[in-house]
C-alpha cells in the first residue's frame, strides 16, 4: 500500500466537472419532461377503445422494462440515422432517457388514475361537468398526489441513469470525468469525487420534488 | 450474423447470468444483514446503515462499479475485472435489498413482535421464526423486481471492460457492422431472461393484494 | 297503480320512466320500470340489496345507460347524446352513499366548482350561492376546511349543499345515511326533511323508515329489478299487499 492519493487533477478539472453537472441536469430534466409526455400519452392510448393501440402500449412498456438502458441507447443511437434523423449524442441521449422513463411513467400514472375511486368521476358527472373537465379538475391532482412518491424515485433513478449516456459520449458528468481520468490516470480520485457530485445532484432532485409536492399537494387526506 | 457470432453472444450471456447470480446471492446475504442492522433499534447503527443505503441509492451504479474497481486496486487487492464487478454488484444489491426488506419488516404488524416477546422468544427466534418469514413474503414482489434491475445492471460491466452479453454485442457489432441486428438480438436475450421474472413478480403482487383484502 | 299526486293537475311529470329495461351483459338489472314523479313529490325507494335501486336512480342522470324504454326529465327525453345528458344533469342533483367530496378542494370550492364550470356563473355569484347553501345545511363556518377535516355527517351535508348549488329541480339520494355513524344520521335526515318541506322533488333510496313515514308521498318497493308495490306510506306500512313486501318489512322493522 504505497499509493498516495493525489487530488490535484481533480481540483484542476473542477470547473469542467461543475459545468458538466449542468449537462447532467439538462439531460435529466429534458428526459423527465419527455418521459411525462410519453407517460400521459401512453396512459391515454392504454385506455383506448382500439385494442391494437392498447397492445402496442403494453408491448412497448414490457420491451423497455425488461432490457438494459445501455442496450436501448445503443439501439437508438444506431437506429435514428437510419430513419433519416441525424442528431448529436446529447439529444439522442435525451430521447433514449425519455423513452425509457416514459415506459415506467405509463405504469405509474396508470396506477394513479386507477387509484381514484369511480365515485369521484361519477360525482363530477352528476354535477353536469364534461368528461374532460372531470379529468382535469377532479381526477388529475389527487391522482398525481397518489403517485408522486413513486414518480419521484423513478425520476431520481432517471437522473442517475444519465451517467450511462456517457457510452455514446453525450455531454454530461460521467463522460467529462472519464476524459479527466484518462488524461491523469488518477482513476479512483476522479470517480470518488464524481460519485459525491452525483449524491448531491440526486439529493437536490429529491428536494426539488419535495418542495413541489409540499406546495402543490397541501390538502389533507384521511 | 453467422453461427459463430451468435455463439460468441451466448458466451457473453453465460457471464451475464453468472454475474447476476453471484450479485444476487451475495447481495441477498449482505442485504439481510443490512436490513437487520437497519431495524436493530440501536440509533447509531440505524443511522449508519441508512447512510449506506442512501449512498448506493443516490449514485449511479456505473460510478459504484468504477469506484470499487479502482478502489480495490488502490488498497492492493488485485482482481480480475469480473470479480471487481461482482463485488460492486453485491454491494449495490445489498443496499437495495436491505431497504426493500426493511420495508417488509416494518410492514409486519406490531402485534407480531409484541406477541412473540410475550411468548419469551429470543431476538433471533423472533426474527427467524416470526418476523422474517412474513417480511420476506411481503417483499417478494419487490425483491423479484430488483433482480430484474440487477440483471439489466450487469450490462454496465461492459463499460468497465468485462465481456458479458452487452460487450459481446459491441464487439460483434464492430466486426460485422450490423448494430441494429446485433443489439436487437442482445436486447431479446435480456428480454427472455427478465420478462418471465417481471410477469411472476406482477402475479405475486396481484395474489398478495387479493389475499390482503 | 295511479295515485293522487301524479295526476294532480300537472301535465308534465317531473320525471317519467316508461318501460325502462337494463341489462348487465346477460343479467337483467331493471325490468319494465314505469314510474312517474310529479313536481314536488317525494318518493322513497326501498328493497333488498341487489334489487336495482341504485341502478334505477343512476339511470335518471345517465350515470348508467339503459337499453329499452324512455326516461323524461321535466319533459326532455333523456337520450344518449352528450348535450341532453349534460342539460339533464344540471337539473338533477345527486347525493351518494360515500359522499364523494373532492379531497383536494375546500368545502367552499367543492360547492363552487360545478356552478363555475358547468353553469359558467361568475365567481362572485357562485360564491354567494355556495355560502348561502352552506348556511342552510348549517356548516357555513367550515367553508374553508378540506373534506378530510370533517365528520361523515358534515361531509354529507356539504355534499347536499354542493348538489343544491346547481339549483336542481330534482334531488336523488342513494342511501345517504348508510355510511354514517348512527349519531350522525339525524343531522343528515333533518337536512333532507327541511329540503322536502320547501317543496323539492326528491327520490330517496333509503331504509330509514321513519323518514319515509314523515316525508314520503309514496313508497316504492323493488325486488329483483322490478317494482313490486307502490303506495303512500301509511298504506304501505300498515297494509302491504305483496308477500315479498311483507317479508322485507318484517326483516327491516322486525328484529
Ligand atoms: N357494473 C355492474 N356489472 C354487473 N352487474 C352489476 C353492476 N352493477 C350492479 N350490478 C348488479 O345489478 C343488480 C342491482 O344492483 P344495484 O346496485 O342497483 O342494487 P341496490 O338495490 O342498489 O343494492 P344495495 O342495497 O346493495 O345498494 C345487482 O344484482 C348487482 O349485482
Ligand atoms: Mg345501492
Amino acid at each position: 500500500m504505497n499509493y498516495t492519493l493525489d487530488f490535484t487533477p481533480v481540483i484542476e478539472g473542477l470547473p469542467s466537472l461543475l459545468t458538466a453537472c449542468l449537462g447532467t441536469f439538462t439531460l435529466a430534466i429534458c428526459g423527465m419532461l419527455l418521459a411525462t409526455v410519453i407517460g400521459i400519452g401512453g396512459v391515454v392510448l392504454r385506455q383506448s377503445k382500439i385494442a391494437p393501440l392498447r397492445w402496442l402500449v403494453i408491448v412497448f412498456v414490457e420491451l423497455i422494462r425488461n432490457t438494459p438502458f445501455l442496450v436501448q441507447i445503443f439501439f437508438i443511437y444506431f437506429a435514428l440515422p437510419l430513419t433519416g434523423i441525424r442528431l448529436d449524442p446529447t439529444p439522442t441521449a435525451i430521447i433514449a432517457l425519455g423513452i425509457n422513463g416514459g415506459a415506467y411513467a405509463i405504469e405509474i400514472i396508470r396506477g394513479g388514475v386507477q387509484s381514484i375511486s369511480k365515485g369521484q368521476m361519477e360525482a363530477g358527472l352528476a354535477l353536469g361537468l364534461h368528461k374532460g373537465q372531470v379529468f382535469r379538475l377532479i381526477i388529475l391532482k389527487p391522482a398525481l398526489r397518489a403517485i408522486f412518491p413513486s414518480l419521484t424515485s423513478q425520476f431520481v433513478l432517471l437522473t442517475l441513469t444519465t451517467s450511462i449516456a456517457s457510452a455514446i459520449s453525450a455531454y454530461e458528468l460521467t463522460s467529462v470525468s472519464q476524459r479527466i481520468e484518462s488524461d491523469s490516470f488518477r482513476s479512483f480520485e476522479v470517480y470518488f469525487t464524481v460519485t459525491i457530485f452525483y449524491l448531491v445532484i440526486s439529493w437536490l432532485m429529491m428536494r426539488l420534488f419535495a418542495l413541489f409536492s409540499a406546495r402543490y399537494f397541501a390538502y389533507p387526506v384521511k | 450474423m453467422g453461427r459463430d457470432e451468435f455463439l460468441f453472444l451466448l458466451i457473453g450471456l453465460k457471464w451475464t447470468v453468472a454475474l447476476s447470480a453471484i450479485g444476487f446471492v451475495c447481495g441477498c446475504l449482505a442485504g439481510l444483514v443490512i436490513a437487520l442492522l437497519r431495524t436493530s433499534g440501536m440509533r447509531p447503527i440505524e443511522r449508519a446503515t441508512a447512510g449506506y443505503i442512501a449512498l448506493f441509492q443516490g449514485t449511479p451504479l456505473l460510478m459504484q462499479l468504477f469506484v470499487v474497481y479502482y478502489g480495490l486496486a488502490l488498497i492492493g487487492i488485485k482482481m480480475d475485472a469480473w470479480a471487481a464487478v461482482a463485488v460492486g454488484l453485491t454491494l449495490h444489491a445489498s443496499a437495495y435489498l436491505g431497504e426493500i426488506w426493511r420495508g417488509g419488516i416494518e410492514a409486519v404488524p406490531r402485534g407480531q413482535t409484541e406477541a412473540s416477546k410475550a411468548l419469551a422468544l429470543s431476538y433471533s427466534s423472533r426474527m427467524k421464526d416470526v418476523l422474517l418469514p412474513q417480511a420476506l413474503r411481503i417483499s417478494l414482489p419487490a425483491t423479484i423486481g430488483f433482480l430484474v434491475q440487477l440483471i439489466k445492471g450487469t450490462s454496465l460491466a461492459s463499460i468497465v471492460g468485462f465481456t458479458e452479453l452487452t460487450r459481446a454485442g459491441n464487439i460483434i457489432s464492430n466486426q460485422i457492422f450490423q448494430p441494429l441486428t446485433v443489439f436487437g438480438i442482445v436486447g431479446m436475450l435480456y428480454f427472455i431472461m427478465c420478462c418471465p421474472l417481471t410477469i411472476y413478480g406482477a402475479y405475486l403482487e396481484r395474489k398478495f393484494a387479493a389475499s390482503a383484502r | 297503480m295511479n295515485d293522487i299526486a301524479t295526476t294532480a293537475g300537472n301535465t308534465h311529470p317531473m320525471i317519467s320512466m316508461t318501460g325502462v329495461e337494463k341489462w348487465y351483459g346477460a343479467f337483467q338489472a331493471l325490468k319494465d320500470i314505469n314510474i312517474s314523479v310529479a313536481k314536488g313529490e317525494k318518493i322513497v325507494l326501498c328493497g333488498p340489496s341487489g334489487s336495482g335501486k341504485s341502478t334505477l336512480i343512476r339511470c335518471i342522470n345517465h350515470l348508467e345507460t339503459y337499453q329499452k324504454g324512455e326516461i323524461r326529465v321535466s319533459g326532455t327525453v333523456l337520450g344518449h347524446q352528450a348535450k341532453t345528458i349534460d342539460a339533464v344533469r344540471r337539473e338533477v342533483g345527486m347525493v351518494f352513499q360515500q359522499f364523494n367530496l373532492f379531497p383536494h378542494l375546500t368545502v367552499l370550492e367543492n360547492c363552487m366548482l360545478a356552478p363555475l364550470r358547468a353553469l359558467k356563473l361568475s365567481r362572485q355569484e357562485a360564491e354567494g350561492r355556495a355560502r348561502q347553501l352552506l348556511e342552510r345545511v348549517k356548516i357555513a363556518e367550515q367553508a374553508d376546511k378540506y373534506p378530510a377535516q370533517l365528520s361523515g355527517g358534515q361531509q354529507q351535508r356539504v355534499a347536499i349543499a354542493r348538489a343544491l348549488c346547481m339549483r336542481p329541480q330534482v334531488m336523488l339520494f342513494d342511501e345517504p345515511t348508510s355510511a354514517l355513524d348512527p349519531e350522525m344520521v339525524k343531522e343528515v335526515l333533518d337536512t333532507m326533511i327541511g329540503l322536502a318541506e320547501e317543496g323539492m322533488t326528491m327520490i330517496c333510496v333509503t331504509h330509514e323508515m321513519g323518514f319515509a313515514r314523515q316525508v314520503a308521498d309514496r313508497v316504492i318497493f323493488m325486488a329483483s329489478g322490478a317494482v313490486v308495490e307502490e303506495a303512500p306510506p301509511a298504506e304501505f306500512f300498515s297494509n302491504p299487499k305483496h308477500e315479498r313486501t311483507r317479508k322485507f318489512l318484517g326483516e327491516i322493522l322486525g328484529h
